[in-house]
């Protein structure tokens, strides 16, 4: 039962979690969460493209997403179509384009489930490393611009007019997502990879009164669904990934029945 | 048409002016040629009709907005609070209004404290943001933007989705901030009688600067009448001239209810006003304010079908 490979798939699981919630957090009040997910779809572009170039696939991955971020930026000044049917394009855009370079790689066998929906089984130490740096550097960059961040968040003008560079807070925000989603895929895979970044920050919400109490709920959340996930997949032999989104919602749901700190403190 | 007192020296450097801004988003000119100039005293209120380019112009007074033709100029240092018009305020980011007020700078609790009730705002420092009321709020946004002690302030409609009452004694309180701390206001309201009320000049935009003076004049320019139609024009202009002309008004036959007499200093042609839009607008202070409010929706809705020609014509 503490086989290596369960213990890395632990360790890598909380690395992900620890890094995913706080920057969840920003997703969820910013309602980024469609944004995330067509990031998330352009994973396997990434990776074919990966391989056609002989890079690095997270690497790869990380190039497509600010593309795909650069690419949103222009096409938000249209009009015609809005917001979310716009990401919608994209996404499907990018996956289907993913699919089919895929399928054109014929020297490469790539094991498209894995990509799908995670492999936390086969982290290996190399990826434990990759991780743990990751995650200590996204904490440490929300750290270290946790001020303008919220400050970008609460109101974009009132921050802009307050001196704070709004332009550069916002693409430190795209960055950190994708650097935690082209992570997180090796864990739970590409289809509920967001489900790390978004379901411990709607759980945490419940629990905090502050911006940092649930920052640090949301990480504490992710981290609990990871163990509880894993334990219960080698329990009743279940694939892993999903386990680990299935405890997050419940952890979610459970919550729904606490009362929320802010509303117990009704006002007159 | 004598100026009413202001302390402001129009020879002095302006704290922010617009020299010629234009601004189009996309095929669409939002601002064509606008110069304005806010000075340090001066309460300067920007009127207009929806889509009239307010907003905007004001986003390019801040340096959120970059204009394409055109320049603005701000005094070296100028810190500038600001109000804006709307905030997101979603529960789902926990934060109390003392957090709020904090985002930007750190304060001290007891500072928080006095600018809140400087504001009239109440102890509310401990509510979540997403709970207080609407009226709460622009107190809120205006005490945010005051933490920062700026030498301009500027409020978007900081009076929308705030009661009449409230209203009034928020017009006076900025008038109190700027005299206490000589700061510039810029103001951008659609609510024309309060703004006739307490402001230096008005600056009337509609895409370009329509007209631009002191209220008692604007009233009485024909960019003016034109953009918000005879009848606003009128009302503000009755309300302008009650002290003197007050006589004139009476000559009418027209019924005064007493009872909605209040304010016993009240002129009576406001009354006459007041009358004329209906009953059950009865205001419980300075019933011209009242008055006004009940006219000028149907005048800005009117108007705003037929954007009157003879306001470009009649541009400075």
């Amino acid at each position: 039962m503490t086989e290596d490979f369960f213990l890395r798939a632990l360790a890598g699981g909380v690395g992900v979690a620890l890094a995913a919630g706080p920057i969840g957090c920003f997703v969820v009040w910013r309602r980024m969460a469609y944004f995330g997910a067509t990031l998330a779809h352009a994973v396997l572009l990434g990776v074919a493209l990966g391989f056609l170039l002989e890079i690095e696939p997270t690497l790869a991955i990380l190039a497509i997403c600010l593309l795909l971020a650069g690419g949103l930026a222009l096409l938000e000044r249209q009009r015609l179509v809005p917001l979310d049917t716009l990401l919608g394009v994209l996404a499907h855009g990018v996956f289907a384009a993913g699919l089919i370079v895929i399928a054109f790689m014929e020297q490469v066998r790539v094991d498209l489930m894995g990509y799908l929906f995670g492999d936390v089984l086969s982290v290996s130490a190399a990826d434990l490393r990759f991780i743990f740096a990751i995650a200590a550097g996204s904490v440490a960059a929300l750290a270290w611009q946790w001020r303008n961040l919220l400050s970008v968040t609460v109101n974009e003008d009132l921050a802009a007019v307050e001196g704070v560079p709004v332009q550069r807070v916002r693409m430190l925000l795209v960055i950190l997502l994708a650097v935690v989603i082209a992570t997180g895929m090796k864990i739970v895979g590409m289809l509920l990879v967001l489900a790390l970044v978004i379901i411990p920050p709607a759980a945490a919400r419940r629990f905090a009164a502050t911006p940092e109490q649930m920052v640090v709920a949301a990480a504490g959340v992710g981290a609990a669904a990871v163990v509880a996930g894993l334990f219960g997949s080698l329990e009743w032999d279940v694939p892993a990934g999903p386990a680990i989104v299935m405890a997050a919602s419940a952890i979610f749901a459970a919550g729904l029945l606490v009362p929320t700190r802010s509303s117990s403190r009704r006002r007159e | 048409m004598a100026r009413p007192p202001t302390a402001v020296d129009p020879e002095s450097s302006p704290l922010v002016e617009a020299r010629g801004v234009s601004v189009s988003f996309g095929r669409r000119n939002v601002l064509e040629g606008v110069d304005l100039a806010v000075h340090a005293g001066e309460i300067v209120t920007l009127v207009g009709l929806n889509g009239a380019g307010k907003s905007t112009l004001v986003r390019v007074l801040l340096g959120i907005v970059r204009p394409s033709r055109g320049r603005v100029v701000r005094a070296p240092g100028l810190r500038i609070g600001y109000a804006p018009q709307h905030v997101d305020r979603d529960p789902v980011l926990p934060m109390t209004v003392r957090r709020f007020l904090t985002v930007g700078a750190p304060a001290t609790r007891g500072r928080l404290d006095t600018l809140l009730a400087e504001v009239g705002a109440g102890a509310i420092l401990d509510h979540p943001l997403s709970e207080i009321s609407g009226g709460e709020l622009h107190r809120v946004l205006l005490a945010r933007a005051l933490l920062r002690e700026p030498g301009l302030l500027v409020l978007d409609e900081p009076l929308a989705g705030v009661d009449v009452t409230s209203q009034s004694e928020l017009y006076r309180l900025i008038a109190t901030i700027r005299d206490r701390y000589g700061c510039g206001v810029l103001l951008v309201s659609h609510d024309l009688h309060l703004v006739m009320a307490a402001t230096d000049t008005v600056v009337c935009i509609n895409r370009h600067v329509c007209c631009t003076g002191h209220p008692r004049a604007i009233t009485r320019d024909p960019a003016f009448v034109s953009l918000f139609g005879r009848h606003v024009a009128n009302t503000l202009a009755v309300y302008e001239h009650s002290h003197d002309h007050h006589h004139d008004a009476l000559a009418e036959p027209v019924p005064i209810d007493s009872g909605t007499r209040t304010n016993p200093d009240t002129p009576a042609n406001d009354v006459r006003a007041a009358v004329e839009r209906g009953p059950g607008r009865a205001p419980d202070d300075g019933i011209a304010r009242d008055a006004s409010r009940a006219t000028v929706a149907p005048g800005l809705t009117e108007s705003s079908e037929r954007p009157g020609p003879d306001a470009r014509g009649a541009r400075p």
